[in-house]
């Protein structure tokens, strides 16, 4: 139990995705304009997250680890998340349009996104057992959440407020992103 | 070499990929969204500008909602006669277009025809300018020249002449009335094209008071109104104004015997 909050902390916080790993940086810059899209968009991330690390973790164990195969583990998990990426868009169509509408490219991005090819390769890089497994990848997809929902609230204030002319646009966009990821930094060695 | 490696990871990730292929195949049957496809075809018709002037976010919203039957083909007042034709084909429905409408801009008070009543150098826009005290020029009724509708204009319809002037070409102009909402003084109007004769002025005040700010304004001098013998042509508080059904340009133009010139023929030459 103990061992599992401690996962969940630290893909959360202390080795949170975006701001220390540096990984899914695309849709962290690209979704974040909006609270609303951003919040959705984490939580697509984190629904992909946590069934790859299921599905990876068991491709892992039983097929890959079993023939002695462990060098196609990059391949594998990335059709493992294309294949989960193309069922959550279907899912995502059918129950809500305009929400499919509003993330548009970025859910079949999130295909290319590093952070959940990451979240495959971690657990089994840290050797997690299955429950770990889907701990670690659901809590990874809290923390990517967590990021792009307090990057989008920053960039909403940021609309209104006074920018100099030549930070306007991705520039502040960028600072403000590594001001956040400077203050994650400071979470390292609470775990 | 080690052959049964090389027959194993063959076997496992076209084992892999078979399983996945067959799982979003069955996956996409049952998650099938019915899509319209009169949507796409009809959204490739329509203008494509989102102007918004049909009341829908945008021309891809707009289409749903024709497809729907929930709108009208006629809201949208940006479609050519041709593309209308054929989204009422799509949707079987009849057309009934209107005559085009062009917006034309009630004013000719530019730089060195209306008098200057102070600096402005605030915000260069005309709705900034509104909030103090409506900019540069002394006339309170007519273009403050900041180009506001240049601005909105999805069209790249609208440009400033060198008097400071919006001038339509009313060839892009397609009626979409985005000018029309963005003008804080109300200059801009919408006209059906057939419609030749306008008295460019908004200004209401006394002969006296309007000549003073504006050399182009309309003094309501009831010199028009006599000409055509109040056919066409009204003065009403202060300023004529053209009954384009009754006014036809084979009486007698008014142009000519306008003292301040404020009645205009516009765009007849290309169009007619």
């Amino acid at each position: 139990m103990v061992n599992i909050f401690i996962i969940f902390l630290s893909a959360v916080i202390v080795n949170n995705y975006v701001l220390v790993n540096f990984l899914g940086i695309c849709p962290f810059i690209g979704v974040s304009k909006k609270i609303s899209p951003a919040l959705s968009m984490g939580m697509a991330t984190t629904f992909v997250m946590t069934l790859t690390s299921a599905v990876s973790w068991l491709i892992n164990k039983y097929i890959l680890d079993g023939l002695n195969l462990q060098f196609l583990q990059t391949v594998s998990f990335i059709l493992v998340i294309a294949s989960l990426v193309q069922l959550v868009e279907m899912f995502v169509k059918k129950i809500s349009k305009p929400l499919y509408d509003a993330l548009g490219i970025f859910l079949p991005l999130i295909t290319t996104n590093c952070a959940i090819l990451g979240v495959a390769l971690f657990l089994v890089l840290k050797e997690y057992n299955f429950i770990e497994s889907i701990i670690f990848g659901f809590s990874a997809g809290v923390g990517f959440t967590l990021a792009i929902v307090i990057m989008a609230g920053i960039r909403e204030e940021l609309e209104l407020a006074d920018v100099p002319e030549y930070f306007k646009g991705a520039a502040i966009t960028m600072i403000v992103a590594g001001c956040l990821a400077l203050a994650f930094m400071g979470f390292s060695g609470l775990i | 070499m080690n052959y049964t490696s090389l027959v194993y990871a063959v076997l496992s990730m076209g084992g892999m990929g078979l399983f996945f292929s067959i799982l979003i195949t069955l996956a996409s049957k049952k998650l099938h969204v019915e899509e319209d496809p009169r949507v796409e075809l009809i959204c490739d018709l329509l203008p494509g500008a989102n102007c918004g002037s049909c009341g829908y976010a945008g021309c891809a919203n707009f289409a749903e909602n024709l497809a729907g039957a929930k709108s009208q083909l006629s809201d949208c007042p940006v479609c050519g006669a041709e593309a209308a034709e054929k989204i009422a084909q799509i949707l079987g429905v009849d057309v009934e277009t209107g005559e085009r409408k062009v917006a034309i801009v009630m004013c000719q008070g530019g730089d060195g025809v209306v008098k200057k009543k102070a600096d402005y150098e605030g915000i260069q826009s005309c709705i900034g300018a509104t909030f103090v005290s409506g900019g540069e020029r002394a006339c309170s009724y007519g273009c403050i020249g900041y180009g506001d509708c240049v601005t909105v204009c999805p069209f790249d319809a609208i440009y400033m002449n060198d008097k400071g002037i919006p001038v339509v070409d009313r060839v892009k102009c397609t009626g979409c009335g985005n000018c029309v909402v963005a003008c804080p003084r109300n200059v801009i109007e919408l006209h059906p094209i057939s419609h030749h004769v306008f008295v460019l002025c908004r200004n209401k005040d006394s002969g006296k008071n309007s000549r003073a700010v504006c050399s182009a304004a309309c003094i309501g001098c009831r010199i028009c109104e006599k000409a055509v013998d109040g056919v066409g042509f009204t003065v009403e508080n202060n300023l004529a104004i053209v009954d384009h059904d009754k006014y036809t340009k084979y009486l007698v133009l008014p142009t000519e015997k306008c003292p301040t010139k404020c009645i205009v023929i516009v765009g007849e030459a290309d169009e007619a």
